[in-house]
């Protein structure tokens, strides 16, 4: 169902000011975040910076926007803005004078998401501080902004969001699984069209941000939803699709490095809720004492499980038990990468069950935060002695229960489509994603 | 440039400038005394000027744990510090002078050394003469070993001593108790015909007829809001603290003759009879106005009026003998 055919919707997306003053919102919201994390209360409950970025901001991430919009959120983040801006010389349409920057390419060798896995795991490793110190949220918050400018006066496009963001390597991989997509209606127009305006830009708007022709969109991966070729095709040949769900997974991915991205969140996924649900003080207290001894091991140990062990049972299952064996045909890594599709759903789901228990327990920081974000003793909208209640906790297992079994389900009929495309049998896949679910189970509940 | 371009240019440096201009200007003005456990630096600002007569406003917030906050010597109800929540106090001073602030929450091993002054100006309308502590009047070395030589076999009973206290030779005032250990007072009564533990019962009489029933409650409330979390609910030393001061030892502890000459001492057993009965009550003024000088125990004289301390010893005596509750004045 195309949902450009709304003229509503089709003129606010056309239309530049409507992004624009999301634009402002997100981006006010994000330079106070970081505000708040350096001159506000150190303890994170009650500092805006924690409570908006890690509580509120993830779950909306999280439960709703990767779920059903895919990059919904990379349409209005706000950290390339200032580099984008500055790299344009505008705000809004393209000027008349370009300014001067060495737009230089993305090095051949780096184009992949390699360097966003790395940068999502430096933030994983360090997450137990980064979650609960507001000090460090923004530290972490003003480098990924200080980046994002520093690589657009270097580098052509956004080179951030495409190749670094720590956050856009996931939301990528998940935004597969969302009933929601940009493409093109008609091929044949693209094939023909002079200039390719969607990729080169145009008096009405600029090439493609994320350096992809949309003509060639079969995935969500690396469309970042910023509505720039809508604006820019002459020939009104893009759409924005409802659809079913996961739909981008029946032809899976071949790449090593999106099949480690699953891997990573996966693991993440389960190490998460070990460390910060789980009942054991010494996992913790190793998670947050950077630099100590334990927390050595316990990297070495977070590492391991999501480089080693983790695959490495997958690919035991998936070379010993499926017949024919895949890397007796030659196809290994190959078909490594396409079977790992199947943990697309599984971790989506993993993330939604882990993020609901903290995300639940913690909302209702966000009311008390919202009138003293900085805990100066405000009191804006009447809210700030809020106590701290957990939410909907008789719901709460079952919510986590109906997810994984749904996550499972899912990425069963995903590996029955995976399998298919490798031509090998799907049990083992089903079997690995059995087990990985009982595991997470035993973690949340 | 194109005037939409202008205009939305100037619009996002306005929004961001106020996003970040605003909360500066209130942040800036705003200021906050700061709770932190004392191996993080304690209370921030620990020094507060203020005037005599005039209402000081504070407000409070604690960086990390539950704190609370009291000044020593004032009349007025502890305030919980809690963390990022900011509590507002309003005191105002009689007289000018150097007050000190403390927290009143277990906090930490060193919860004791998070203390504050409030330097308070201005001239002494009605000044006030300064009494000199009992101690200090009787000479007594409060370090010197002061141990009982002998100690009851059981605990001594106010009630049959108040039945022996007809006829007793004892001059029951109150500077008489106050100079006194209970062993000084047994020993006297060795000239007349009571047994030992008649003699040890008249010496409970006598140090329950010396306090009220108000007193060893305020005394009981100040034991178990500043002295339990080391000396322990019971008084026997094994307060919360008493183990992690054990294990922290010398690091946690400062002493005028550097640590290697320092001997760690775990808190007081009031439990214990031959050092307690051997303490007289000015002695225990001693301690607990001047402190345990490297012991881990800390000073209480900015802290408690000198009613409030007696209050106090009157309680630490309850651990050795049976007070009957309405026997006592």
């Amino acid at each position: 169902m195309e949902l450009t055919r709304l003229p509503f919707l089709k003129s606010a997306l056309k239309s530049r000011y409507p992004q624009l003053a999301v634009f402002i919102v997100m981006l006010v919201g994000y330079v106070f975040a970081i505000l708040a994390g350096l001159i506000g209360t150190p303890v994170g409950s009650h500092n805006f910076s924690i409570v908006f970025v890690w509580i509120a901001w993830w779950a909306i991430l999280i439960l709703v926007a990767v779920p059903f919009f895919g990059r919904g959120w990379c349409a209005v983040c706000p950290i390339p803005l200032p580099g984008e801006w500055l790299q344009r010389g505008a705000v809004l349409n393209p000027p008349d004078k370009k300014p001067k920057w060495l737009n230089l390419r993305w090095p051949k060798a780096l184009r992949n998401i390699w360097l966003q896995n790395i940068s999502f795991l430096l933030l994983a490793l360090f997450s137990s501080v980064l979650l609960t110190m507001p000090n460090i949220t923004a530290i972490v918050l003003a480098a990924m902004l200080f980046a994002a400018i520093g690589l657009s006066t270097i580098c052509e496009r956004r080179s951030f969001c495409r190749y670094l963001c720590p956050v856009g390597g996931f939301i990528g991989l998940y935004s597969q699984t969302a009933p929601i997509e940009l493409r093109i209606k008609d091929k044949q127009v693209c094939v023909t069209c002079e200039g390719k305006p969607c990729y080169n830009g145009s008096q009405a708007g600029y090439g493609c941000p994320w350096d992809v022709f949309p003509g060639g969109l079969t995935k969500n991966t690396y469309c970042g939803l910023c509505m720039e070729c809508i604006r820019t095709c002459p020939h009104d040949n893009i759409a924005i699709n409802l659809r079913a769900f996961s739909a981008d997974l029946a032809k899976p991915s071949t790449r090593i490095d999106e099949a480690f991205k699953a891997f990573i969140m996966l693991g993440s996924a389960m190490i998460y809720a070990g460390v910060l649900l789980g009942p054991w003080g010494a996992l913790k207290d190793a998670a947050y004492n950077v630099g100590t001894s334990a927390w050595f091991i316990y990297a070495t140990i977070f590492l391991a499980i999501i480089f080693a062990i983790l695959p490495g049972f997958f690919w035991l299952m998936i070379s010993l038990t499926s017949r024919p064996s895949p890397i007796r045909r030659g196809v290994g890594v190959r078909a490594f990468a396409s079977l790992a599709t199947t943990l697309i759903p599984l971790g989506l789901m993993f993330w939604v069950a882990f993020s609901l228990s903290f995300v639940l327990t913690n909302a209702s920081y966000i009311i008390a935060s919202l009138s003293d974000p900085l805990g100066l003793g405000w009191n804006l909208f009447g809210t700030a002695n809020a106590a701290w209640q957990p939410m909907l906790t008789s719901i709460l297992a079952p919510a986590q229960m109906l997810a994984l079994v749904g996550g499972l389900i899912w990425s069963a009929r995903t590996a029955q489509k995976a399998a298919n495309e490798v031509k090998v049998s799907s049990v083992p896949i089903v079997i690995y994603c059995f087990i990985t679910t009982l595991a997470m189970l035993w973690l949340l509940l | 440039m194109k005037r939409s371009e202008l205009l939305s240019r100037i619009f996002i440096m306005v929004a961001v400038l106020g996003a970040v201009g605003a909360p500066l200007f209130v942040w800036a003005r705003t200021s906050l005394i700061h709770a932190k456990i004392a191996e993080d630096g304690g209370w921030n600002p620990d020094v507060i000027q203020a005037n005599a007569g005039e209402p000081l406003h504070l407000k409070l917030t604690s960086d990390d744990v539950v704190h609370g906050f009291a000044v020593g010597q004032m009349d007025m109800q502890s305030v919980d510090v809690l963390p990022g929540k900011v509590s507002n106090v309003t005191l105002t001073f009689d007289r000018p002078g150097i007050y000190t602030f403390f927290c009143t929450r277990w906090c930490g091993l060193n919860h004791w050394r998070m203390r504050g002054t409030i330097e308070v100006g201005g001239s002494p309308s009605d000044p006030q003469s300064v009494s000199v502590p009992l101690y200090i009047s009787l000479n007594l070395d409060i370090d010197a070993p002061h141990d009982s030589p002998v100690v009851p076999e059981s605990k001594p009973s106010a009630i049959r001593g108040y039945e022996l206290a007809a006829n007793s030779p004892i001059l029951q005032s109150l500077n008489y108790y106050r100079a006194n250990s209970p062993y000084q007072v047994f020993d006297e009564l060795s000239s007349t015909s009571l047994t030992e533990s008649q003699r040890w019962d008249e010496v409970a009489h006598l140090w329950q007829s010396n306090t009220t029933r108000e007193s060893l409650t305020n005394g009981q409330q100040l034991y178990a809001q500043n002295c339990a979390a080391c000396h322990g609910e019971n008084g026997a030393g094994n307060g919360v603290f008493a183990d992690d001061l054990a294990a922290a030892g010398e690091l946690s502890m400062q002493t005028m003759a550097g640590t290697d000459n320092m001997t760690m001492q775990t808190p007081v057993d009031f439990t214990n009879p031959t050092r307690m009965l051997g303490a007289s009550p000015a002695l225990l003024q001693g301690k607990i106005l001047r402190g345990g000088m490297g012991t881990g125990m800390p000073m209480w004289g900015s802290i408690f009026t000198e009613e409030q301390i007696w209050d106090l010893i009157a309680y630490l005596y309850s651990f050795q003998f049976n007070y009957h509750r309405g026997e006592s004045q």
